[in-house]
């Protein structure tokens, strides 16, 4: 039973991750159908920026700002206008390879200037345990929790509750409409770039403290985010939300119960039903667009 | 101007053909096994280029029926069948997994057809890594025999090179034959309007299993050559990076074009060799190039020459009308 509770928790702190990255994946979607192959190196590459800010002698807290901006500009504003722009227009599969294309592109990239090597991040939360209800929890999974719930909450009320939040879900519904009643669609189709990047660039520095720094290790953890995202619901915020929290605790689970061997395939025989079953994800509504 | 085109294409595939059979002969091993790459990598995007390019359903499997080829070959060879027949039984084996595979392609599309096949790919991926009773697991399985052809043996990079060649001349026929074939022109029909092709009567279920089946069974095909040209084979390049390589390869080239996947192939393969004497930088150089080649032109690089080739078509077209109208004129 103990191992239940721990198992549990040690999955809502991944999946809690798996969920800001799936947010972002299905913003972007939703906004200009980008399917976006790159976002586990999007998670990656912000805590290479941190690091190499710490090398040149900033201290952590200034690393980090300055790495969440770097990530916004290169992976927010570069990746709009370089890349989406010029390819939106073309339909959704040669966008999708050209993103393939940036995912080498990336790792290659810190592999070569940085390290190939897995480097040790400081964490933002203290080391050590707390006791919850007589089970000892590490204050990493706890920080971990609270910063993305805090992160997703925010999101949410930026969206649903604040005139801006309405104006990119009325881009994200339809373009033509919005624009029409004078919803700068443009700027807040950048808007949701901006936030994918801010948001990976926080999912970045919560998950490098327990996984290492190293160029290949946004392979596994785009896959699970895009997981996320087309189990809870590919056009809806709050499904990405629940997808990235069920494939978190599913995979923890699985490596307990199931075999560690076989560990990977439960999520994706999970996608297999869901997406046969309902396609429109598990929260998701059938052949609608919602930010 | 189809009055010299014709005799000037078929020359040009001739000059094309006898430079990949004279040319490779004084290339060191290194060179051989890179064009032989080539070739098998060729026949796998061919496979996929029937299945998205022609037929347009996307797939994100097609590494894992090389891998599911590759390994039916190097269990048969190394248990002392010939590759002949582990080649026909890659192939049964790639086409009935990959009729399989196609089901889901009858209920979704597009993107969530790519999921359901990602999904599929990561699920062979742990068969190779796990069932280790059958694929010796991440020690894969090594001293992969070259065959024997006509009695004459391949061991050296040279005549495997021929093999390799040979196998993919076969398979370019047989494409050839196919995309002509009313089957072909089904596939295609499918691909531009499903619901038309359906109330023109065709069997577009029947259609979708089979671009599938089919493009998995050429998958099989390379994988079964992939195996005795590295002679090893363990899981690793039969991952999910080998189907988005494919896939790149087969839009690189210009999906739904015939030679799309030889240039699309000849790009992932030779480029990055090619791109060798920049050291560490070139993968990353082959990333920007695609992106760069993907911005310019989202078909690929046939969809460049297509579009310049309709652009002059429009433009003859339009002297002649022109000219028509002129005369039309004088004779007023």
């Amino acid at each position: 039973m103990s191992n239940l509770f721990d198992l549990l928790v040690a999955g809502l702190a991944t999946g809690a991750i798996y969920a800001l990255v799936a947010v972002g994946f299905t913003l972007l979607w939703q906004t200009s159908q980008t399917i976006n192959f790159a976002q586990g190196e999007f998670v990656m590459l912000p805590a290479f920026l941190m690091l190499a800010a710490m090398h040149v002698g900033a201290p952590f807290w200034l690393a980090i700002i300055l790495g969440i901006l770097l990530s916004m500009i290169l992976l927010g504003l570069a990746f709009k206008l370089l890349l989406v722009d010029p390819m939106m227009r073309h339909g959704v599969l040669p966008l999708a390879i050209a993103t393939m294309a940036l995912a080498i592109g990336i790792k290659e990239a810190v592999k070569q200037f940085f390290s190939a090597e897995a480097s040790p991040f400081p964490s933002i939360v203290p080391t050590g345990d707390v006791s919850i209800l007589g089970h000892a929890v590490s204050l990493q999974s706890i920080g971990v929790l609270v910063v993305a719930i805090l992160a997703v909450f925010g999101l949410t009320a930026l969206l649903n509750r604040t005139s801006l939040g309405h104006q990119m879900q009325a881009a994200a519904q339809n373009p033509t409409v919005a624009r029409i009643i004078g919803v700068p669609v443009e700027r807040m189709i950048l808007l949701t770039f901006l936030i994918n990047a801010f948001l990976v660039a926080l999912a970045s520095l919560l998950i490098t403290p327990i996984y290492l720094a190293k160029f290949s290790s946004g392979e596994v953890l785009g896959q699970a985010a895009f997981i996320a995202a087309i189990v809870g619901g590919f056009n809806q915020v709050r499904g990405a939300i629940a997808g990235g929290l069920l494939i978190g605790v599913l995979d923890n689970l699985a490596a307990a119960y199931v075999s560690t061997q076989y560990r990977a395939a439960v999520p994706m025989i999970f996608l297999i039903a869901v997406i046969l079953f309902r396609p429109q994800g598990l929260l998701g509504r059938a052949e609608e667009r919602t930010v | 101007m189809s009055g010299f085109a014709k005799p000037l294409k078929i020359a040009l595939g001739l000059a094309v053909i006898a430079a990949l059979i004279v040319v490779p002969m004084n290339f060191n091993r290194y060179g051989l096994f890179i064009l032989s790459q080539w070739a098998v990598m060729s026949i796998a995007a061919m496979g996929l280029n029937l299945t998205l390019g022609y037929a347009g359903q996307v797939s994100l499997a097609q590494g894992a029926f090389v891998g599911i080829g590759a390994y039916a070959a190097a269990i048969m060879t190394t248990h002392g069948w010939p590759l002949p027949a582990a080649i026909v039984v890659a192939i049964a084996l790639s086409f009935a997994v990959g009729w399989v595979l196609g089901y889901p392609a009858l209920r979704v599309q597009h993107h969530y057809l790519a999921f359901v096949t990602l999904a599929f790919s990561t699920l062979a991926f742990l068969v190779f890594r796990n069932e280790s009773w059958l694929t010796g697991g991440i020690y894969g399985i090594s001293n992969i025999p070259r065959p024997h052809i006509f009695g004459i043996a391949t061991n050296k990079p040279l005549p495997f090179y021929y093999v390799c060649l040979g196998s993919l001349a076969i398979v370019s026929l047989a494409v050839w034959w196919l995309i002509r074939s009313p089957w072909g022109r089904a596939f295609m029909a499918l691909r531009e309007n499903p619901l038309r092709a359906q109330s023109l009567g065709v069997d577009t279920r029947r259609y979708t299993l089979m671009a599938f089946a089919i493009g998995s069974a050429l998958g099989g095909v390379a994988g079964a050559l992939y195996a005795p040209l590295t002679q090893y084979i363990d899981p690793v390049p039969f991952n999910l990076s080998l189907s988005l390589d494919l896939l790149m390869m087969v839009i690189v080239g210009g999906a739904g074009f015939y030679f799309g996947p030889f240039l699309g192939a000849m790009i992932a393969v030779l480029l990055p060799e090619w791109l060798r004497f920049t050291e560490g930088y070139y993968l990353m150089l082959y990333a920007v190039a695609v992106m760069l080649l993907l911005i310019w032109s989202p078909t690929g690089i046939l969809g460049i020459l297509d579009r310049a080739m309709a652009a002059r078509r429009t433009k003859a077209a339009s002297a002649l009308r022109a000219v028509a109208k002129s005369r039309l004129e004088t004779v007023q």
